[in-house]
C-alpha cells in the first residue's frame, strides 16, 4: 500500500491545518509519504495532489526539485559523504574511494542487499569536523577509513538500530500544537488590521 | 601526511555533545548555555534566565522594542549583513497580514553555527522569533530548517512542544493580548532554498526557484504575497540577550558598524579547527587562525597558501590579507565578503585547481535553472575546470573560463591585492546578469585561483609544441 496510512492521513491533516495555504505542507507531506515507503511512491504524490487541492503533476514538480526524494526504492542506510571544499581538504576523497571498496560499489550505487546506497553529498553544516558523512541523516564526524568500517558492520549487525532509523524517518520528534494552545493559521484575507498587540501600549 | 592532523584537539574546551565548538574566554550572547550537556531543554533554559527577554519585551511597547533592535545594530548574519531592525521597519504600514520566516536552511560551503544554535538551544531562536514577531507586527512565524539537519529538526520540534505546553508560544502568550503560533517547516535539499525568495517559494509549496527582485522583496511581497521578514537563525538568536541586556550593552562589544559578536567556523588546514562566537569588527582573520585561543596556526605549521573569508561564493584572501578585521567596511573594499562566517583554510601542500573545482561543482550543481548563465555558464565552468584539472586543458580553456566568467559577471570581478604578484585589489561587489547569487558563486572561486595562482594553472595545461616543417612559411601547430 503506498498511499498515506490512515495514521498518516491524520498527521498529513493536521500538519495541512497549520499553514494558511494547503499547498504550504506539500514539502513536509513528501517527507511523511517517504517515511513509510522508504521512497516517493506514484500513488503517493496522487494522494497528496489530492490531499492539498493540486494536481498530482505539481507535486511531482515540487519533489524532484529536492535532492531528498527518491522516486525508487533505496538502501535501507543512505551513506552520504561529503565532498565540498572543507571536507575534500581534509580527505574525503580517499574516504569516498575507501567506501566504494568496502561497499562494493560506486557512488550512487546499491549494494546487492539493499542494506546500503552511497553517495557523494554536498556541504553538511559540520566543515570543521571533517571528513564528515551522514547515514539517514545521522552525522559521523573526522571520519578514517576505521572509522567506516565499523560504522558498517554496525549498521549491519544492527547494534544502530536505535540511533539510526531506516531511510525514510528524518525526524523522530513530531511538533504537536495543542488545540487549545494555537491561534490557527492566519491566511491573507484573515487579518485586516494590526495585530492585537499593536496597540502602541505594553502586552504585560 | 595524515590529512586529519587538523582535527586535533589542544588545551581549548570542547563539548562532545556540541562538536567542534570552542568556547573560550570571551563574551557570549548565543552561546551562553553550550556549556550544559542539557542546553536544549526547557528546564535548564528557563534556570539560565530563559524568556526573561521576551517577558521584558512584552512589558514595553512594541514600537519600543523595534526601536531598541534598531539602536543596536543587530546586522543579519545569514550572508547580506543588512541591520534586522531597518529591515522590519520597510514592510508596508497597512497591509496585513504579515509573516515571519526564519531561515535555517544553513548550506553554504564552510557555514557551521546555524545547526549548532538550533541543536544546542532551541528556545533561544523561539524566543528571538517571538520578540520579532511582536516587534514588528507579524501574526505568525515559520521556521524553515534544512532538511537535512535531523537532530535539529528533532531538538526545535521538541522545544515548541515544550514552549506550547508552558504558554510560551501559541495563543495569549505569558497571558497577555501577544498570540502567535510558529510552525515549524523543513525542507528537502537544495542549497539555493537558503536565498530569500526561494525559500518563500519552497514555503508555498513549490520549486524553490529565487524570485526577481524587484518587485518580490520580501518585506513588500513575500510568502502569498504578503509583507514578510526574513531573518537568519543566528541574527534571531541575538534578540533575548539584546532584551535583557539592552542595546548599549550590545553596541559596546565589537565595534560601531559591527557591533556584538558573531559565529564564526574556521575549517581546512588549521590545527585546531572549530567554531567561534568572536567579537565583532575587531578579530581579525590573523587572530582566528593563528591565535591560541582560535585555532592555533596551519597545521604542521606548514605556509598559508590561501583562505575563503566568507563562505564558499567569497573571492579568496592570501597572508596579504591576515590583519583585516571582520569588518565589512574594510573586508569589501579588500576584494571579497564576511559572508556566513565562514573561513576555508588552504595550506602550502594544497592543490589549488583541484580545491576550485569542489565549489565550482558545488554552484554549478546547486543552480535552480532558471537563468541561462547561471544554468550552462556554472555548468561549462565545472567541465572546463574538471578538464585542466584532469591534465587535458588547454590554453584556450583557460582564456573560455575568463570569458564564460564575464557572461555571468560583466566587468571587473572582485579580487585581493597581492604584493608578489603586483595586483592591486577590485572591491567588491560584482555586476551579475543572473537573478541570485549563485551563478556568480560558480565563477568566484575559480576566478580567484586563476588570478592569484594562475602558475598552477597553467603547470596542468597540455602544451601547445610548434612543429617546424620546412616546406611551410608559418609553421602549422598541434596539440600534443
Ligand atoms: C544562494 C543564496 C543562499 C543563501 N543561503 C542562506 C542560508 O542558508 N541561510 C541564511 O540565513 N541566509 C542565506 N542567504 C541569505 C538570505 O537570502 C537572506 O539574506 C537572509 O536569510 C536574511 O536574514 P538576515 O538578514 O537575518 O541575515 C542566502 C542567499 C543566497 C543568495
Ligand atoms: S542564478 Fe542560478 S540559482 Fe540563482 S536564480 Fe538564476 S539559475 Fe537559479
Ligand atoms: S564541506 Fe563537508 S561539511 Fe561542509
Amino acid at each position: 500500500m503506498s498511499r498515506l496510512n490512515d495514521v498518516n492521513i491524520k498527521t498529513a491533516l493536521e500538519i495541512i491545518a497549520r499553514y494558511p495555504r494547503p499547498k504550504s505542507a506539500l514539502i513536509p507531506l513528501l517527507h511523511l509519504a517517504q517515511e513509510q515507503n522508504g521512497y516517493v511512491t506514484n500513488e503517493a504524490m496522487v494522494h497528496l495532489g489530492e490531499l492539498v487541492g493540486v494536481t498530482s503533476a505539481e507535486v511531482y514538480g515540487t519533489a524532484t526539485f529536492y535532492e531528498m526524494f527518491r522516486f525508487e526504492p533505496v538502501g535501507k542506510y543512505l551513506v552520504n559523504i561529503c565532498g565540498t571544499m572543507s571536507c575534500a581538504l581534509m580527505g574525503a576523497g580517499d574516504l569516498m574511494h575507501h567506501a566504494e571498496q568496502k561497499l562494493g560499489v560506486k557512488a550512487g550505487g546499491t549494494t546487492a542487499d539493499g542494506m546500503f546506497t552511497l553517495a557523494h553529498a554536498e556541504c553538511q553544516a559540520a566543515c570543521t569536523e571533517a571528513p564528515t558523512l551522514q547515514v539517514n541523516y545521522r552525522f559521523r564526524y573526522k571520519v578514517t577509513n576505521g572509522d567506516f568500517d565499523t560504522l558498517i558492520d554496525d549498521l549491519k549487525s544492527g547494534k544502530l538500530a536505535d540511533e539510526i532509523p531506516a531511510h525514510g524517518v528524518v525526524a523522530r520528534i513530531r511538533q504537536r500544537i495543542p488545540a487549545d494552545r494555537g491561534v490557527g493559521a492566519v491566511a491573507p484575507g484573515l487579518a485586516t488590521e494590526n495585530p492585537a498587540w499593536m496597540d502602541g501600549k505594553a502586552a504585560l | 601526511m595524515d590529512g586529519r592532523q587538523g582535527g586535533i584537539m589542544t588545551t581549548a574546551i570542547r563539548y562532545p555533545h556540541a562538536a567542534g565548538f570552542v568556547a573560550g574566554d570571551r563574551p557570549k550572547i548565543v552561546t551562553s548555555r553550550f556549556e550544559h550537556a542539557d542546553s536544549f531543554t526547557i528546564e535548564r533554559f528557563l534556570a539560565t534566565g530563559g524568556y526573561a527577554g521576551l517577558r521584558k519585551a512584552l512589558g514595553r511597547p512594541a514600537t519600543d522594542i523595534h526601536e531598541e533592535v534598531k539602536s543596536a545594530t543587530v546586522l543579519g548574519r545569514g550572508g547580506a549583513g543588512f541591520p534586522a531592525g531597518t529591515k522590519w521597519g520597510l514592510t508596508p504600514q497597512q497591509v496585513f497580514p504579515k509573516y515571519l520566516v526564519v531561515n535555517g536552511d544553513e548550506s553554504e560551503p564552510g557555514t557551521y553555527k546555524d545547526r549548532l544554535l538550533m541543536e544546542r538551544d532551541p528556545h533561544q531562536l523561539i524566543e528571538g522569533c517571538l520578540i520579532a514577531c511582536y516587534a514588528a507586527g507579524l501574526s505568525q512565524c515559520f521556521l524553515y530548517i534544512r532538511g537535512e539537519m535531523a537532530l535539529a529538526q528533532e531538538r526545535v520540534a521538541a522545544a515548541l512542544n515544550e514552549a506550547y505546553a508552558a504558554g510560551y508560544v501559541g495563543k495569549n502568550i505569558l497571558g497577555s493580548k501577544f498570540s502567535v503560533d510558529i510552525v515549524l517547516h523543513w525542507g528537502a535539499g537544495a542549497y539555493v532554498v537558503g536565498e530569500e525568495t526561494a525559500l518563500i517559494e519552497s514555503l508555498e509549496g513549490n520549486r524553490g526557484m529565487p524570485r526577481l527582485k524587484p518587485p518580490f522583496f520580501p518585506a513588500a511581497n513575500g510568502l502569498y504575497g504578503q509583507p514578510t521578514i526574513v531573518n537568519n537563525v543566528e541574527t534571531l538568536a541575538n534578540l533575548p540577550w539584546l532584551m535583557v541586556n539592552g542595546s548599549e550593552a550590545y553596541t559596546a562589544i565589537g565595534t560601531k558598524t559591527s557591533p556584538g559578536t558573531r559565529m564564526v567556523a574556521v575549517s581546512g588546514h588549521v590545527k585546531n579547527p572549530g567554531v567561534f562566537e568572536i567579537i565583532n569588527g575587531t578579530t581579525t582573520f590573523r587572530d582566528l587562525l593563528y591565535g591560541a585561543e582560535f585555532c592555533g596556526g596551519i597545521r604542521n605549521d606548514n605556509e598559508l597558501k590561501a583562505f575563503v573569508p566568507g563562505g564558499g561564493s567569497a573571492p579568496w584572501f592570501t597572508a596579504d590579507q591576515l590583519d583585516l578585521p571582520f569588518e565589512a567596511s574594510q573586508v569589501g573594499p579588500a576584494g571579497s565578503m564576511l559572508g556566513s562566517g565562514a573561513i576555508m583554510v588552504m595550506d602550502s601542500t594544497t592543490d589549488i585547481p583541484a580545491a576550485a573545482l569542489t565549489l565550482t561543482h558545488f554552484y554549478a550543481h546547486e543552480s535552480c535553472g532558471k537563468c541561462t548563465p547561471c544554468r550552462e555558464g556554472g555548468t561549462w565552468l565545472e567541465r572546463i575546470l574538471t578538464r585542466i584539472v584532469d591534465g587535458t586543458g588547454t590554453e584556450a580553456d583557460l582564456q573560455q573560463i575568463l570569458e564564460v566568467g564575464a557572461m555571468i559577471c560583466p566587468g571587473d570581478f572582485p579580487h585581493a591585492s597581492n604584493e608578489k604578484l603586483g595586483l592591486a585589489a577590485v572591491p567588491f561587489p560584482y555586476k551579475m546578469t543572473t537573478i541570485c547569487f549563485v551563478g556568480p558563486s560558480a565563477f568566484a572561486p575559480l576566478h580567484s585561483a586563476i588570478t592569484l595562482f594562475r602558475s598552477e594553472f597553467e603547470a596542468r595545461l597540455v602544451k601547445r609544441i610548434s612543429i617546424p616543417v620546412t616546406a611551410v612559411s608559418t609553421p602549422p601547430t598541434v596539440w600534443a
